[in-house]
């Protein structure tokens, strides 16, 4: 494990839309962005794939990355209604140079 | 199939072609050919003849030993337990018992672990629920091996009178026949035997009681009468797979460690399941930023027929379930299930060249997606 970083409150979370996107893309895209990250970076992937729940989860744990949050979206029904889809906010503990 | 259960059932269709009801001479010959082939699996099964029924295939056998518990604890409730890693079988039927009474907890649903083992301080805690006739609980995991610890589960069974019906059809053949059990089902495709054979067990001291009409076919317990040549293999590929199980079980083991060995020495794998408590025939994995059906394809053009549980690779588009639950990856995942030994007398090397051609395939379809070196 590494240290415990803290969510860095100076820099926007980078968000991710995989929605649409099918397994395993979801988490390629999010291994893409988190390639540059610093530690303390948060990412939001958005992510419609049922796999996408159990995969960003087990990305996180081999990566040693912090998942801190998953909801299930539903908008709002009506003209321009999309399915429901996940959002997941994933602490990036560690940048890549440092990971291994 | 092994060939010698072919070679019987080739032989058994010339012979056991008539319906063992039927008091002529070859409806006689037939019946005594079925219970021939009943004793040789009852005596493997380690019950008597008439607790053994031949039921369609392995999940139908599942199914009628669910609703025969069901059926017999009626006056006391309908509410399941199960591990959230069983047969789909069981877990569907569940799920719509729930659904159709609008009533979530007639259903429980047990946690596993990362190994896939069931967690039994849950089981313990579910089975306590009011109105619990049956718990389901699987000897192995199929999909990633793992044994599930049924002797402690029985007794937990027991300790609150619920009855503990045991899905076999993973290890029936691999590993040594369920000791703990009040309802058994099998699979005759398990142990070498032909496909569209499942076995029921139903021991004389379980309440068990088939719903709807009473049957004289297979004990009470079926409605289609077995097929007698599909039997008579059935108990050869049994003689056969008992009398040589202790090397087939040490040679796959062997194999397995083999694969199990080069699978973790991929890039970004998570190899699963239970490393030494499972089945000696399965080896499963997940890879991170793999397409599990462009592996499988990539694999197959190189001559490797290997089953995956990512949901890319299935109907509906879901993952696996046992993969889920266990909170591993789901995608790229490969599955490899080593075929018995007789069946497949080039084993070793076909395992040679899978593991030195994998991670090139690997390679490959990671390359495709773009997702090289992240």
């Amino acid at each position: 494990m590494s240290p415990a970083a803290r969510p860095d409150p100076g820099v926007p979370p980078v968000e991710v839309d995989a929605r649409g996107l099918r397994c395993p893309l979801p988490v390629i895209r999010l291994a893409e962005a988190a390639r540059d990250a610093a530690a303390g970076a948060v990412m939001v992937v958005l992510a419609g794939d049922p796999a996408a729940r159990h995969d960003i989860a087990a990305w996180c744990r081999m990566r040693d990355h912090e998942l801190q949050d998953v909801t299930e979206i539903r908008e709002a029904t009506g003209a321009g209604a999309g399915p429901a889809y996940l959002r997941f906010v994933v602490l990036i503990r560690h940048s890549r140079d440092s990971s291994s | 199939m092994l060939p010698a259960a072919a070679d019987t059932l080739l032989a058994a269709l010339a012979a056991g072609w008539a319906d063992p009801h039927r008091l002529y001479a070859e409806g006689r010959t037939a019946r005594a050919l079925l219970d021939q082939a009943r004793e040789v699996l009852a005596r493997g099964l380690a019950v008597r003849p008439a607790e053994v029924s031949f039921l369609p295939s392995g999940p139908a056998a599942l199914r009628c030993g669910l609703e025969g518990l069901r059926y017999a604890g009626r006056r006391r409730g309908s509410r399941m337990v199960a591990t959230a890693v069983e047969h789909s079988a069981i877990l569907t039927s569940g799920r719509f018992l729930a659904a159709t009474a609008r009533d979530p907890a007639l259903f429980a649903e047990v946690p596993v672990d990362r190994m896939g083992r069931v967690d039994l301080a849950a089981f313990e805690q579910a089975l306590a629920a009011e109105g619990t006739v049956l718990a389901a609980v699987q000897s192995a995991n199929g999909e990633v091996g793992t044994r599930q610890p049924l002797a402690q589960a029985h007794a937990l069974c027991r300790a609150q009178g619920i009855p503990m019906l045991v899905d076999a059809q993973a290890s029936l053949g691999r590993d040594p026949v369920p000791g703990h059990f009040d309802v058994l089902a099998g699979d005759a495709r398990s142990w070498g035997g032909p496909g569209g054979l499942g076995v029921l067990v139903v021991p004389e001291r379980t309440r068990w009681r088939r719903p709807g009409p009473v049957s004289d076919i297979e004990h009470g317990r079926g409605d289609i009468e077995p097929v007698v040549a599909l039997a008579l293999a059935a108990a050869e590929a049994w003689r056969q797979t008992e009398a040589e199980h202790a090397d087939q079980s040490a040679a796959s083991r062997a194999v397995i460690g083999r694969l199990r060995a080069a699978a973790s020495g991929l890039a970004d794998v998570e190899v699963v399941g239970d490393p030494a408590d499972s089945l000696p025939h399965v080896a499963t994995f997940s890879l991170l930023y793999v397409d599990g059906e462009a592996l499988v394809i990539e694999l197959d053009r190189r001559g490797f027929a290997v089953a995956s549980g990512s949901a890319c690779t299935s109907s509906t588009l879901e993952p696996s379930h046992v993969l889920a639950a266990m909170g591993v990856l789901t995608h790229g995942n490969v599955r490899v299930t080593l075929p018995l030994d007789p069946i497949a007398p080039t084993l070793d090397d076909d395992v040679s060249r899978f593991i030195a051609e994998l991670p090139d395939a690997v390679a490959a379809v990671r390359a495709q997606l773009g997702a090289s070196g992240l």
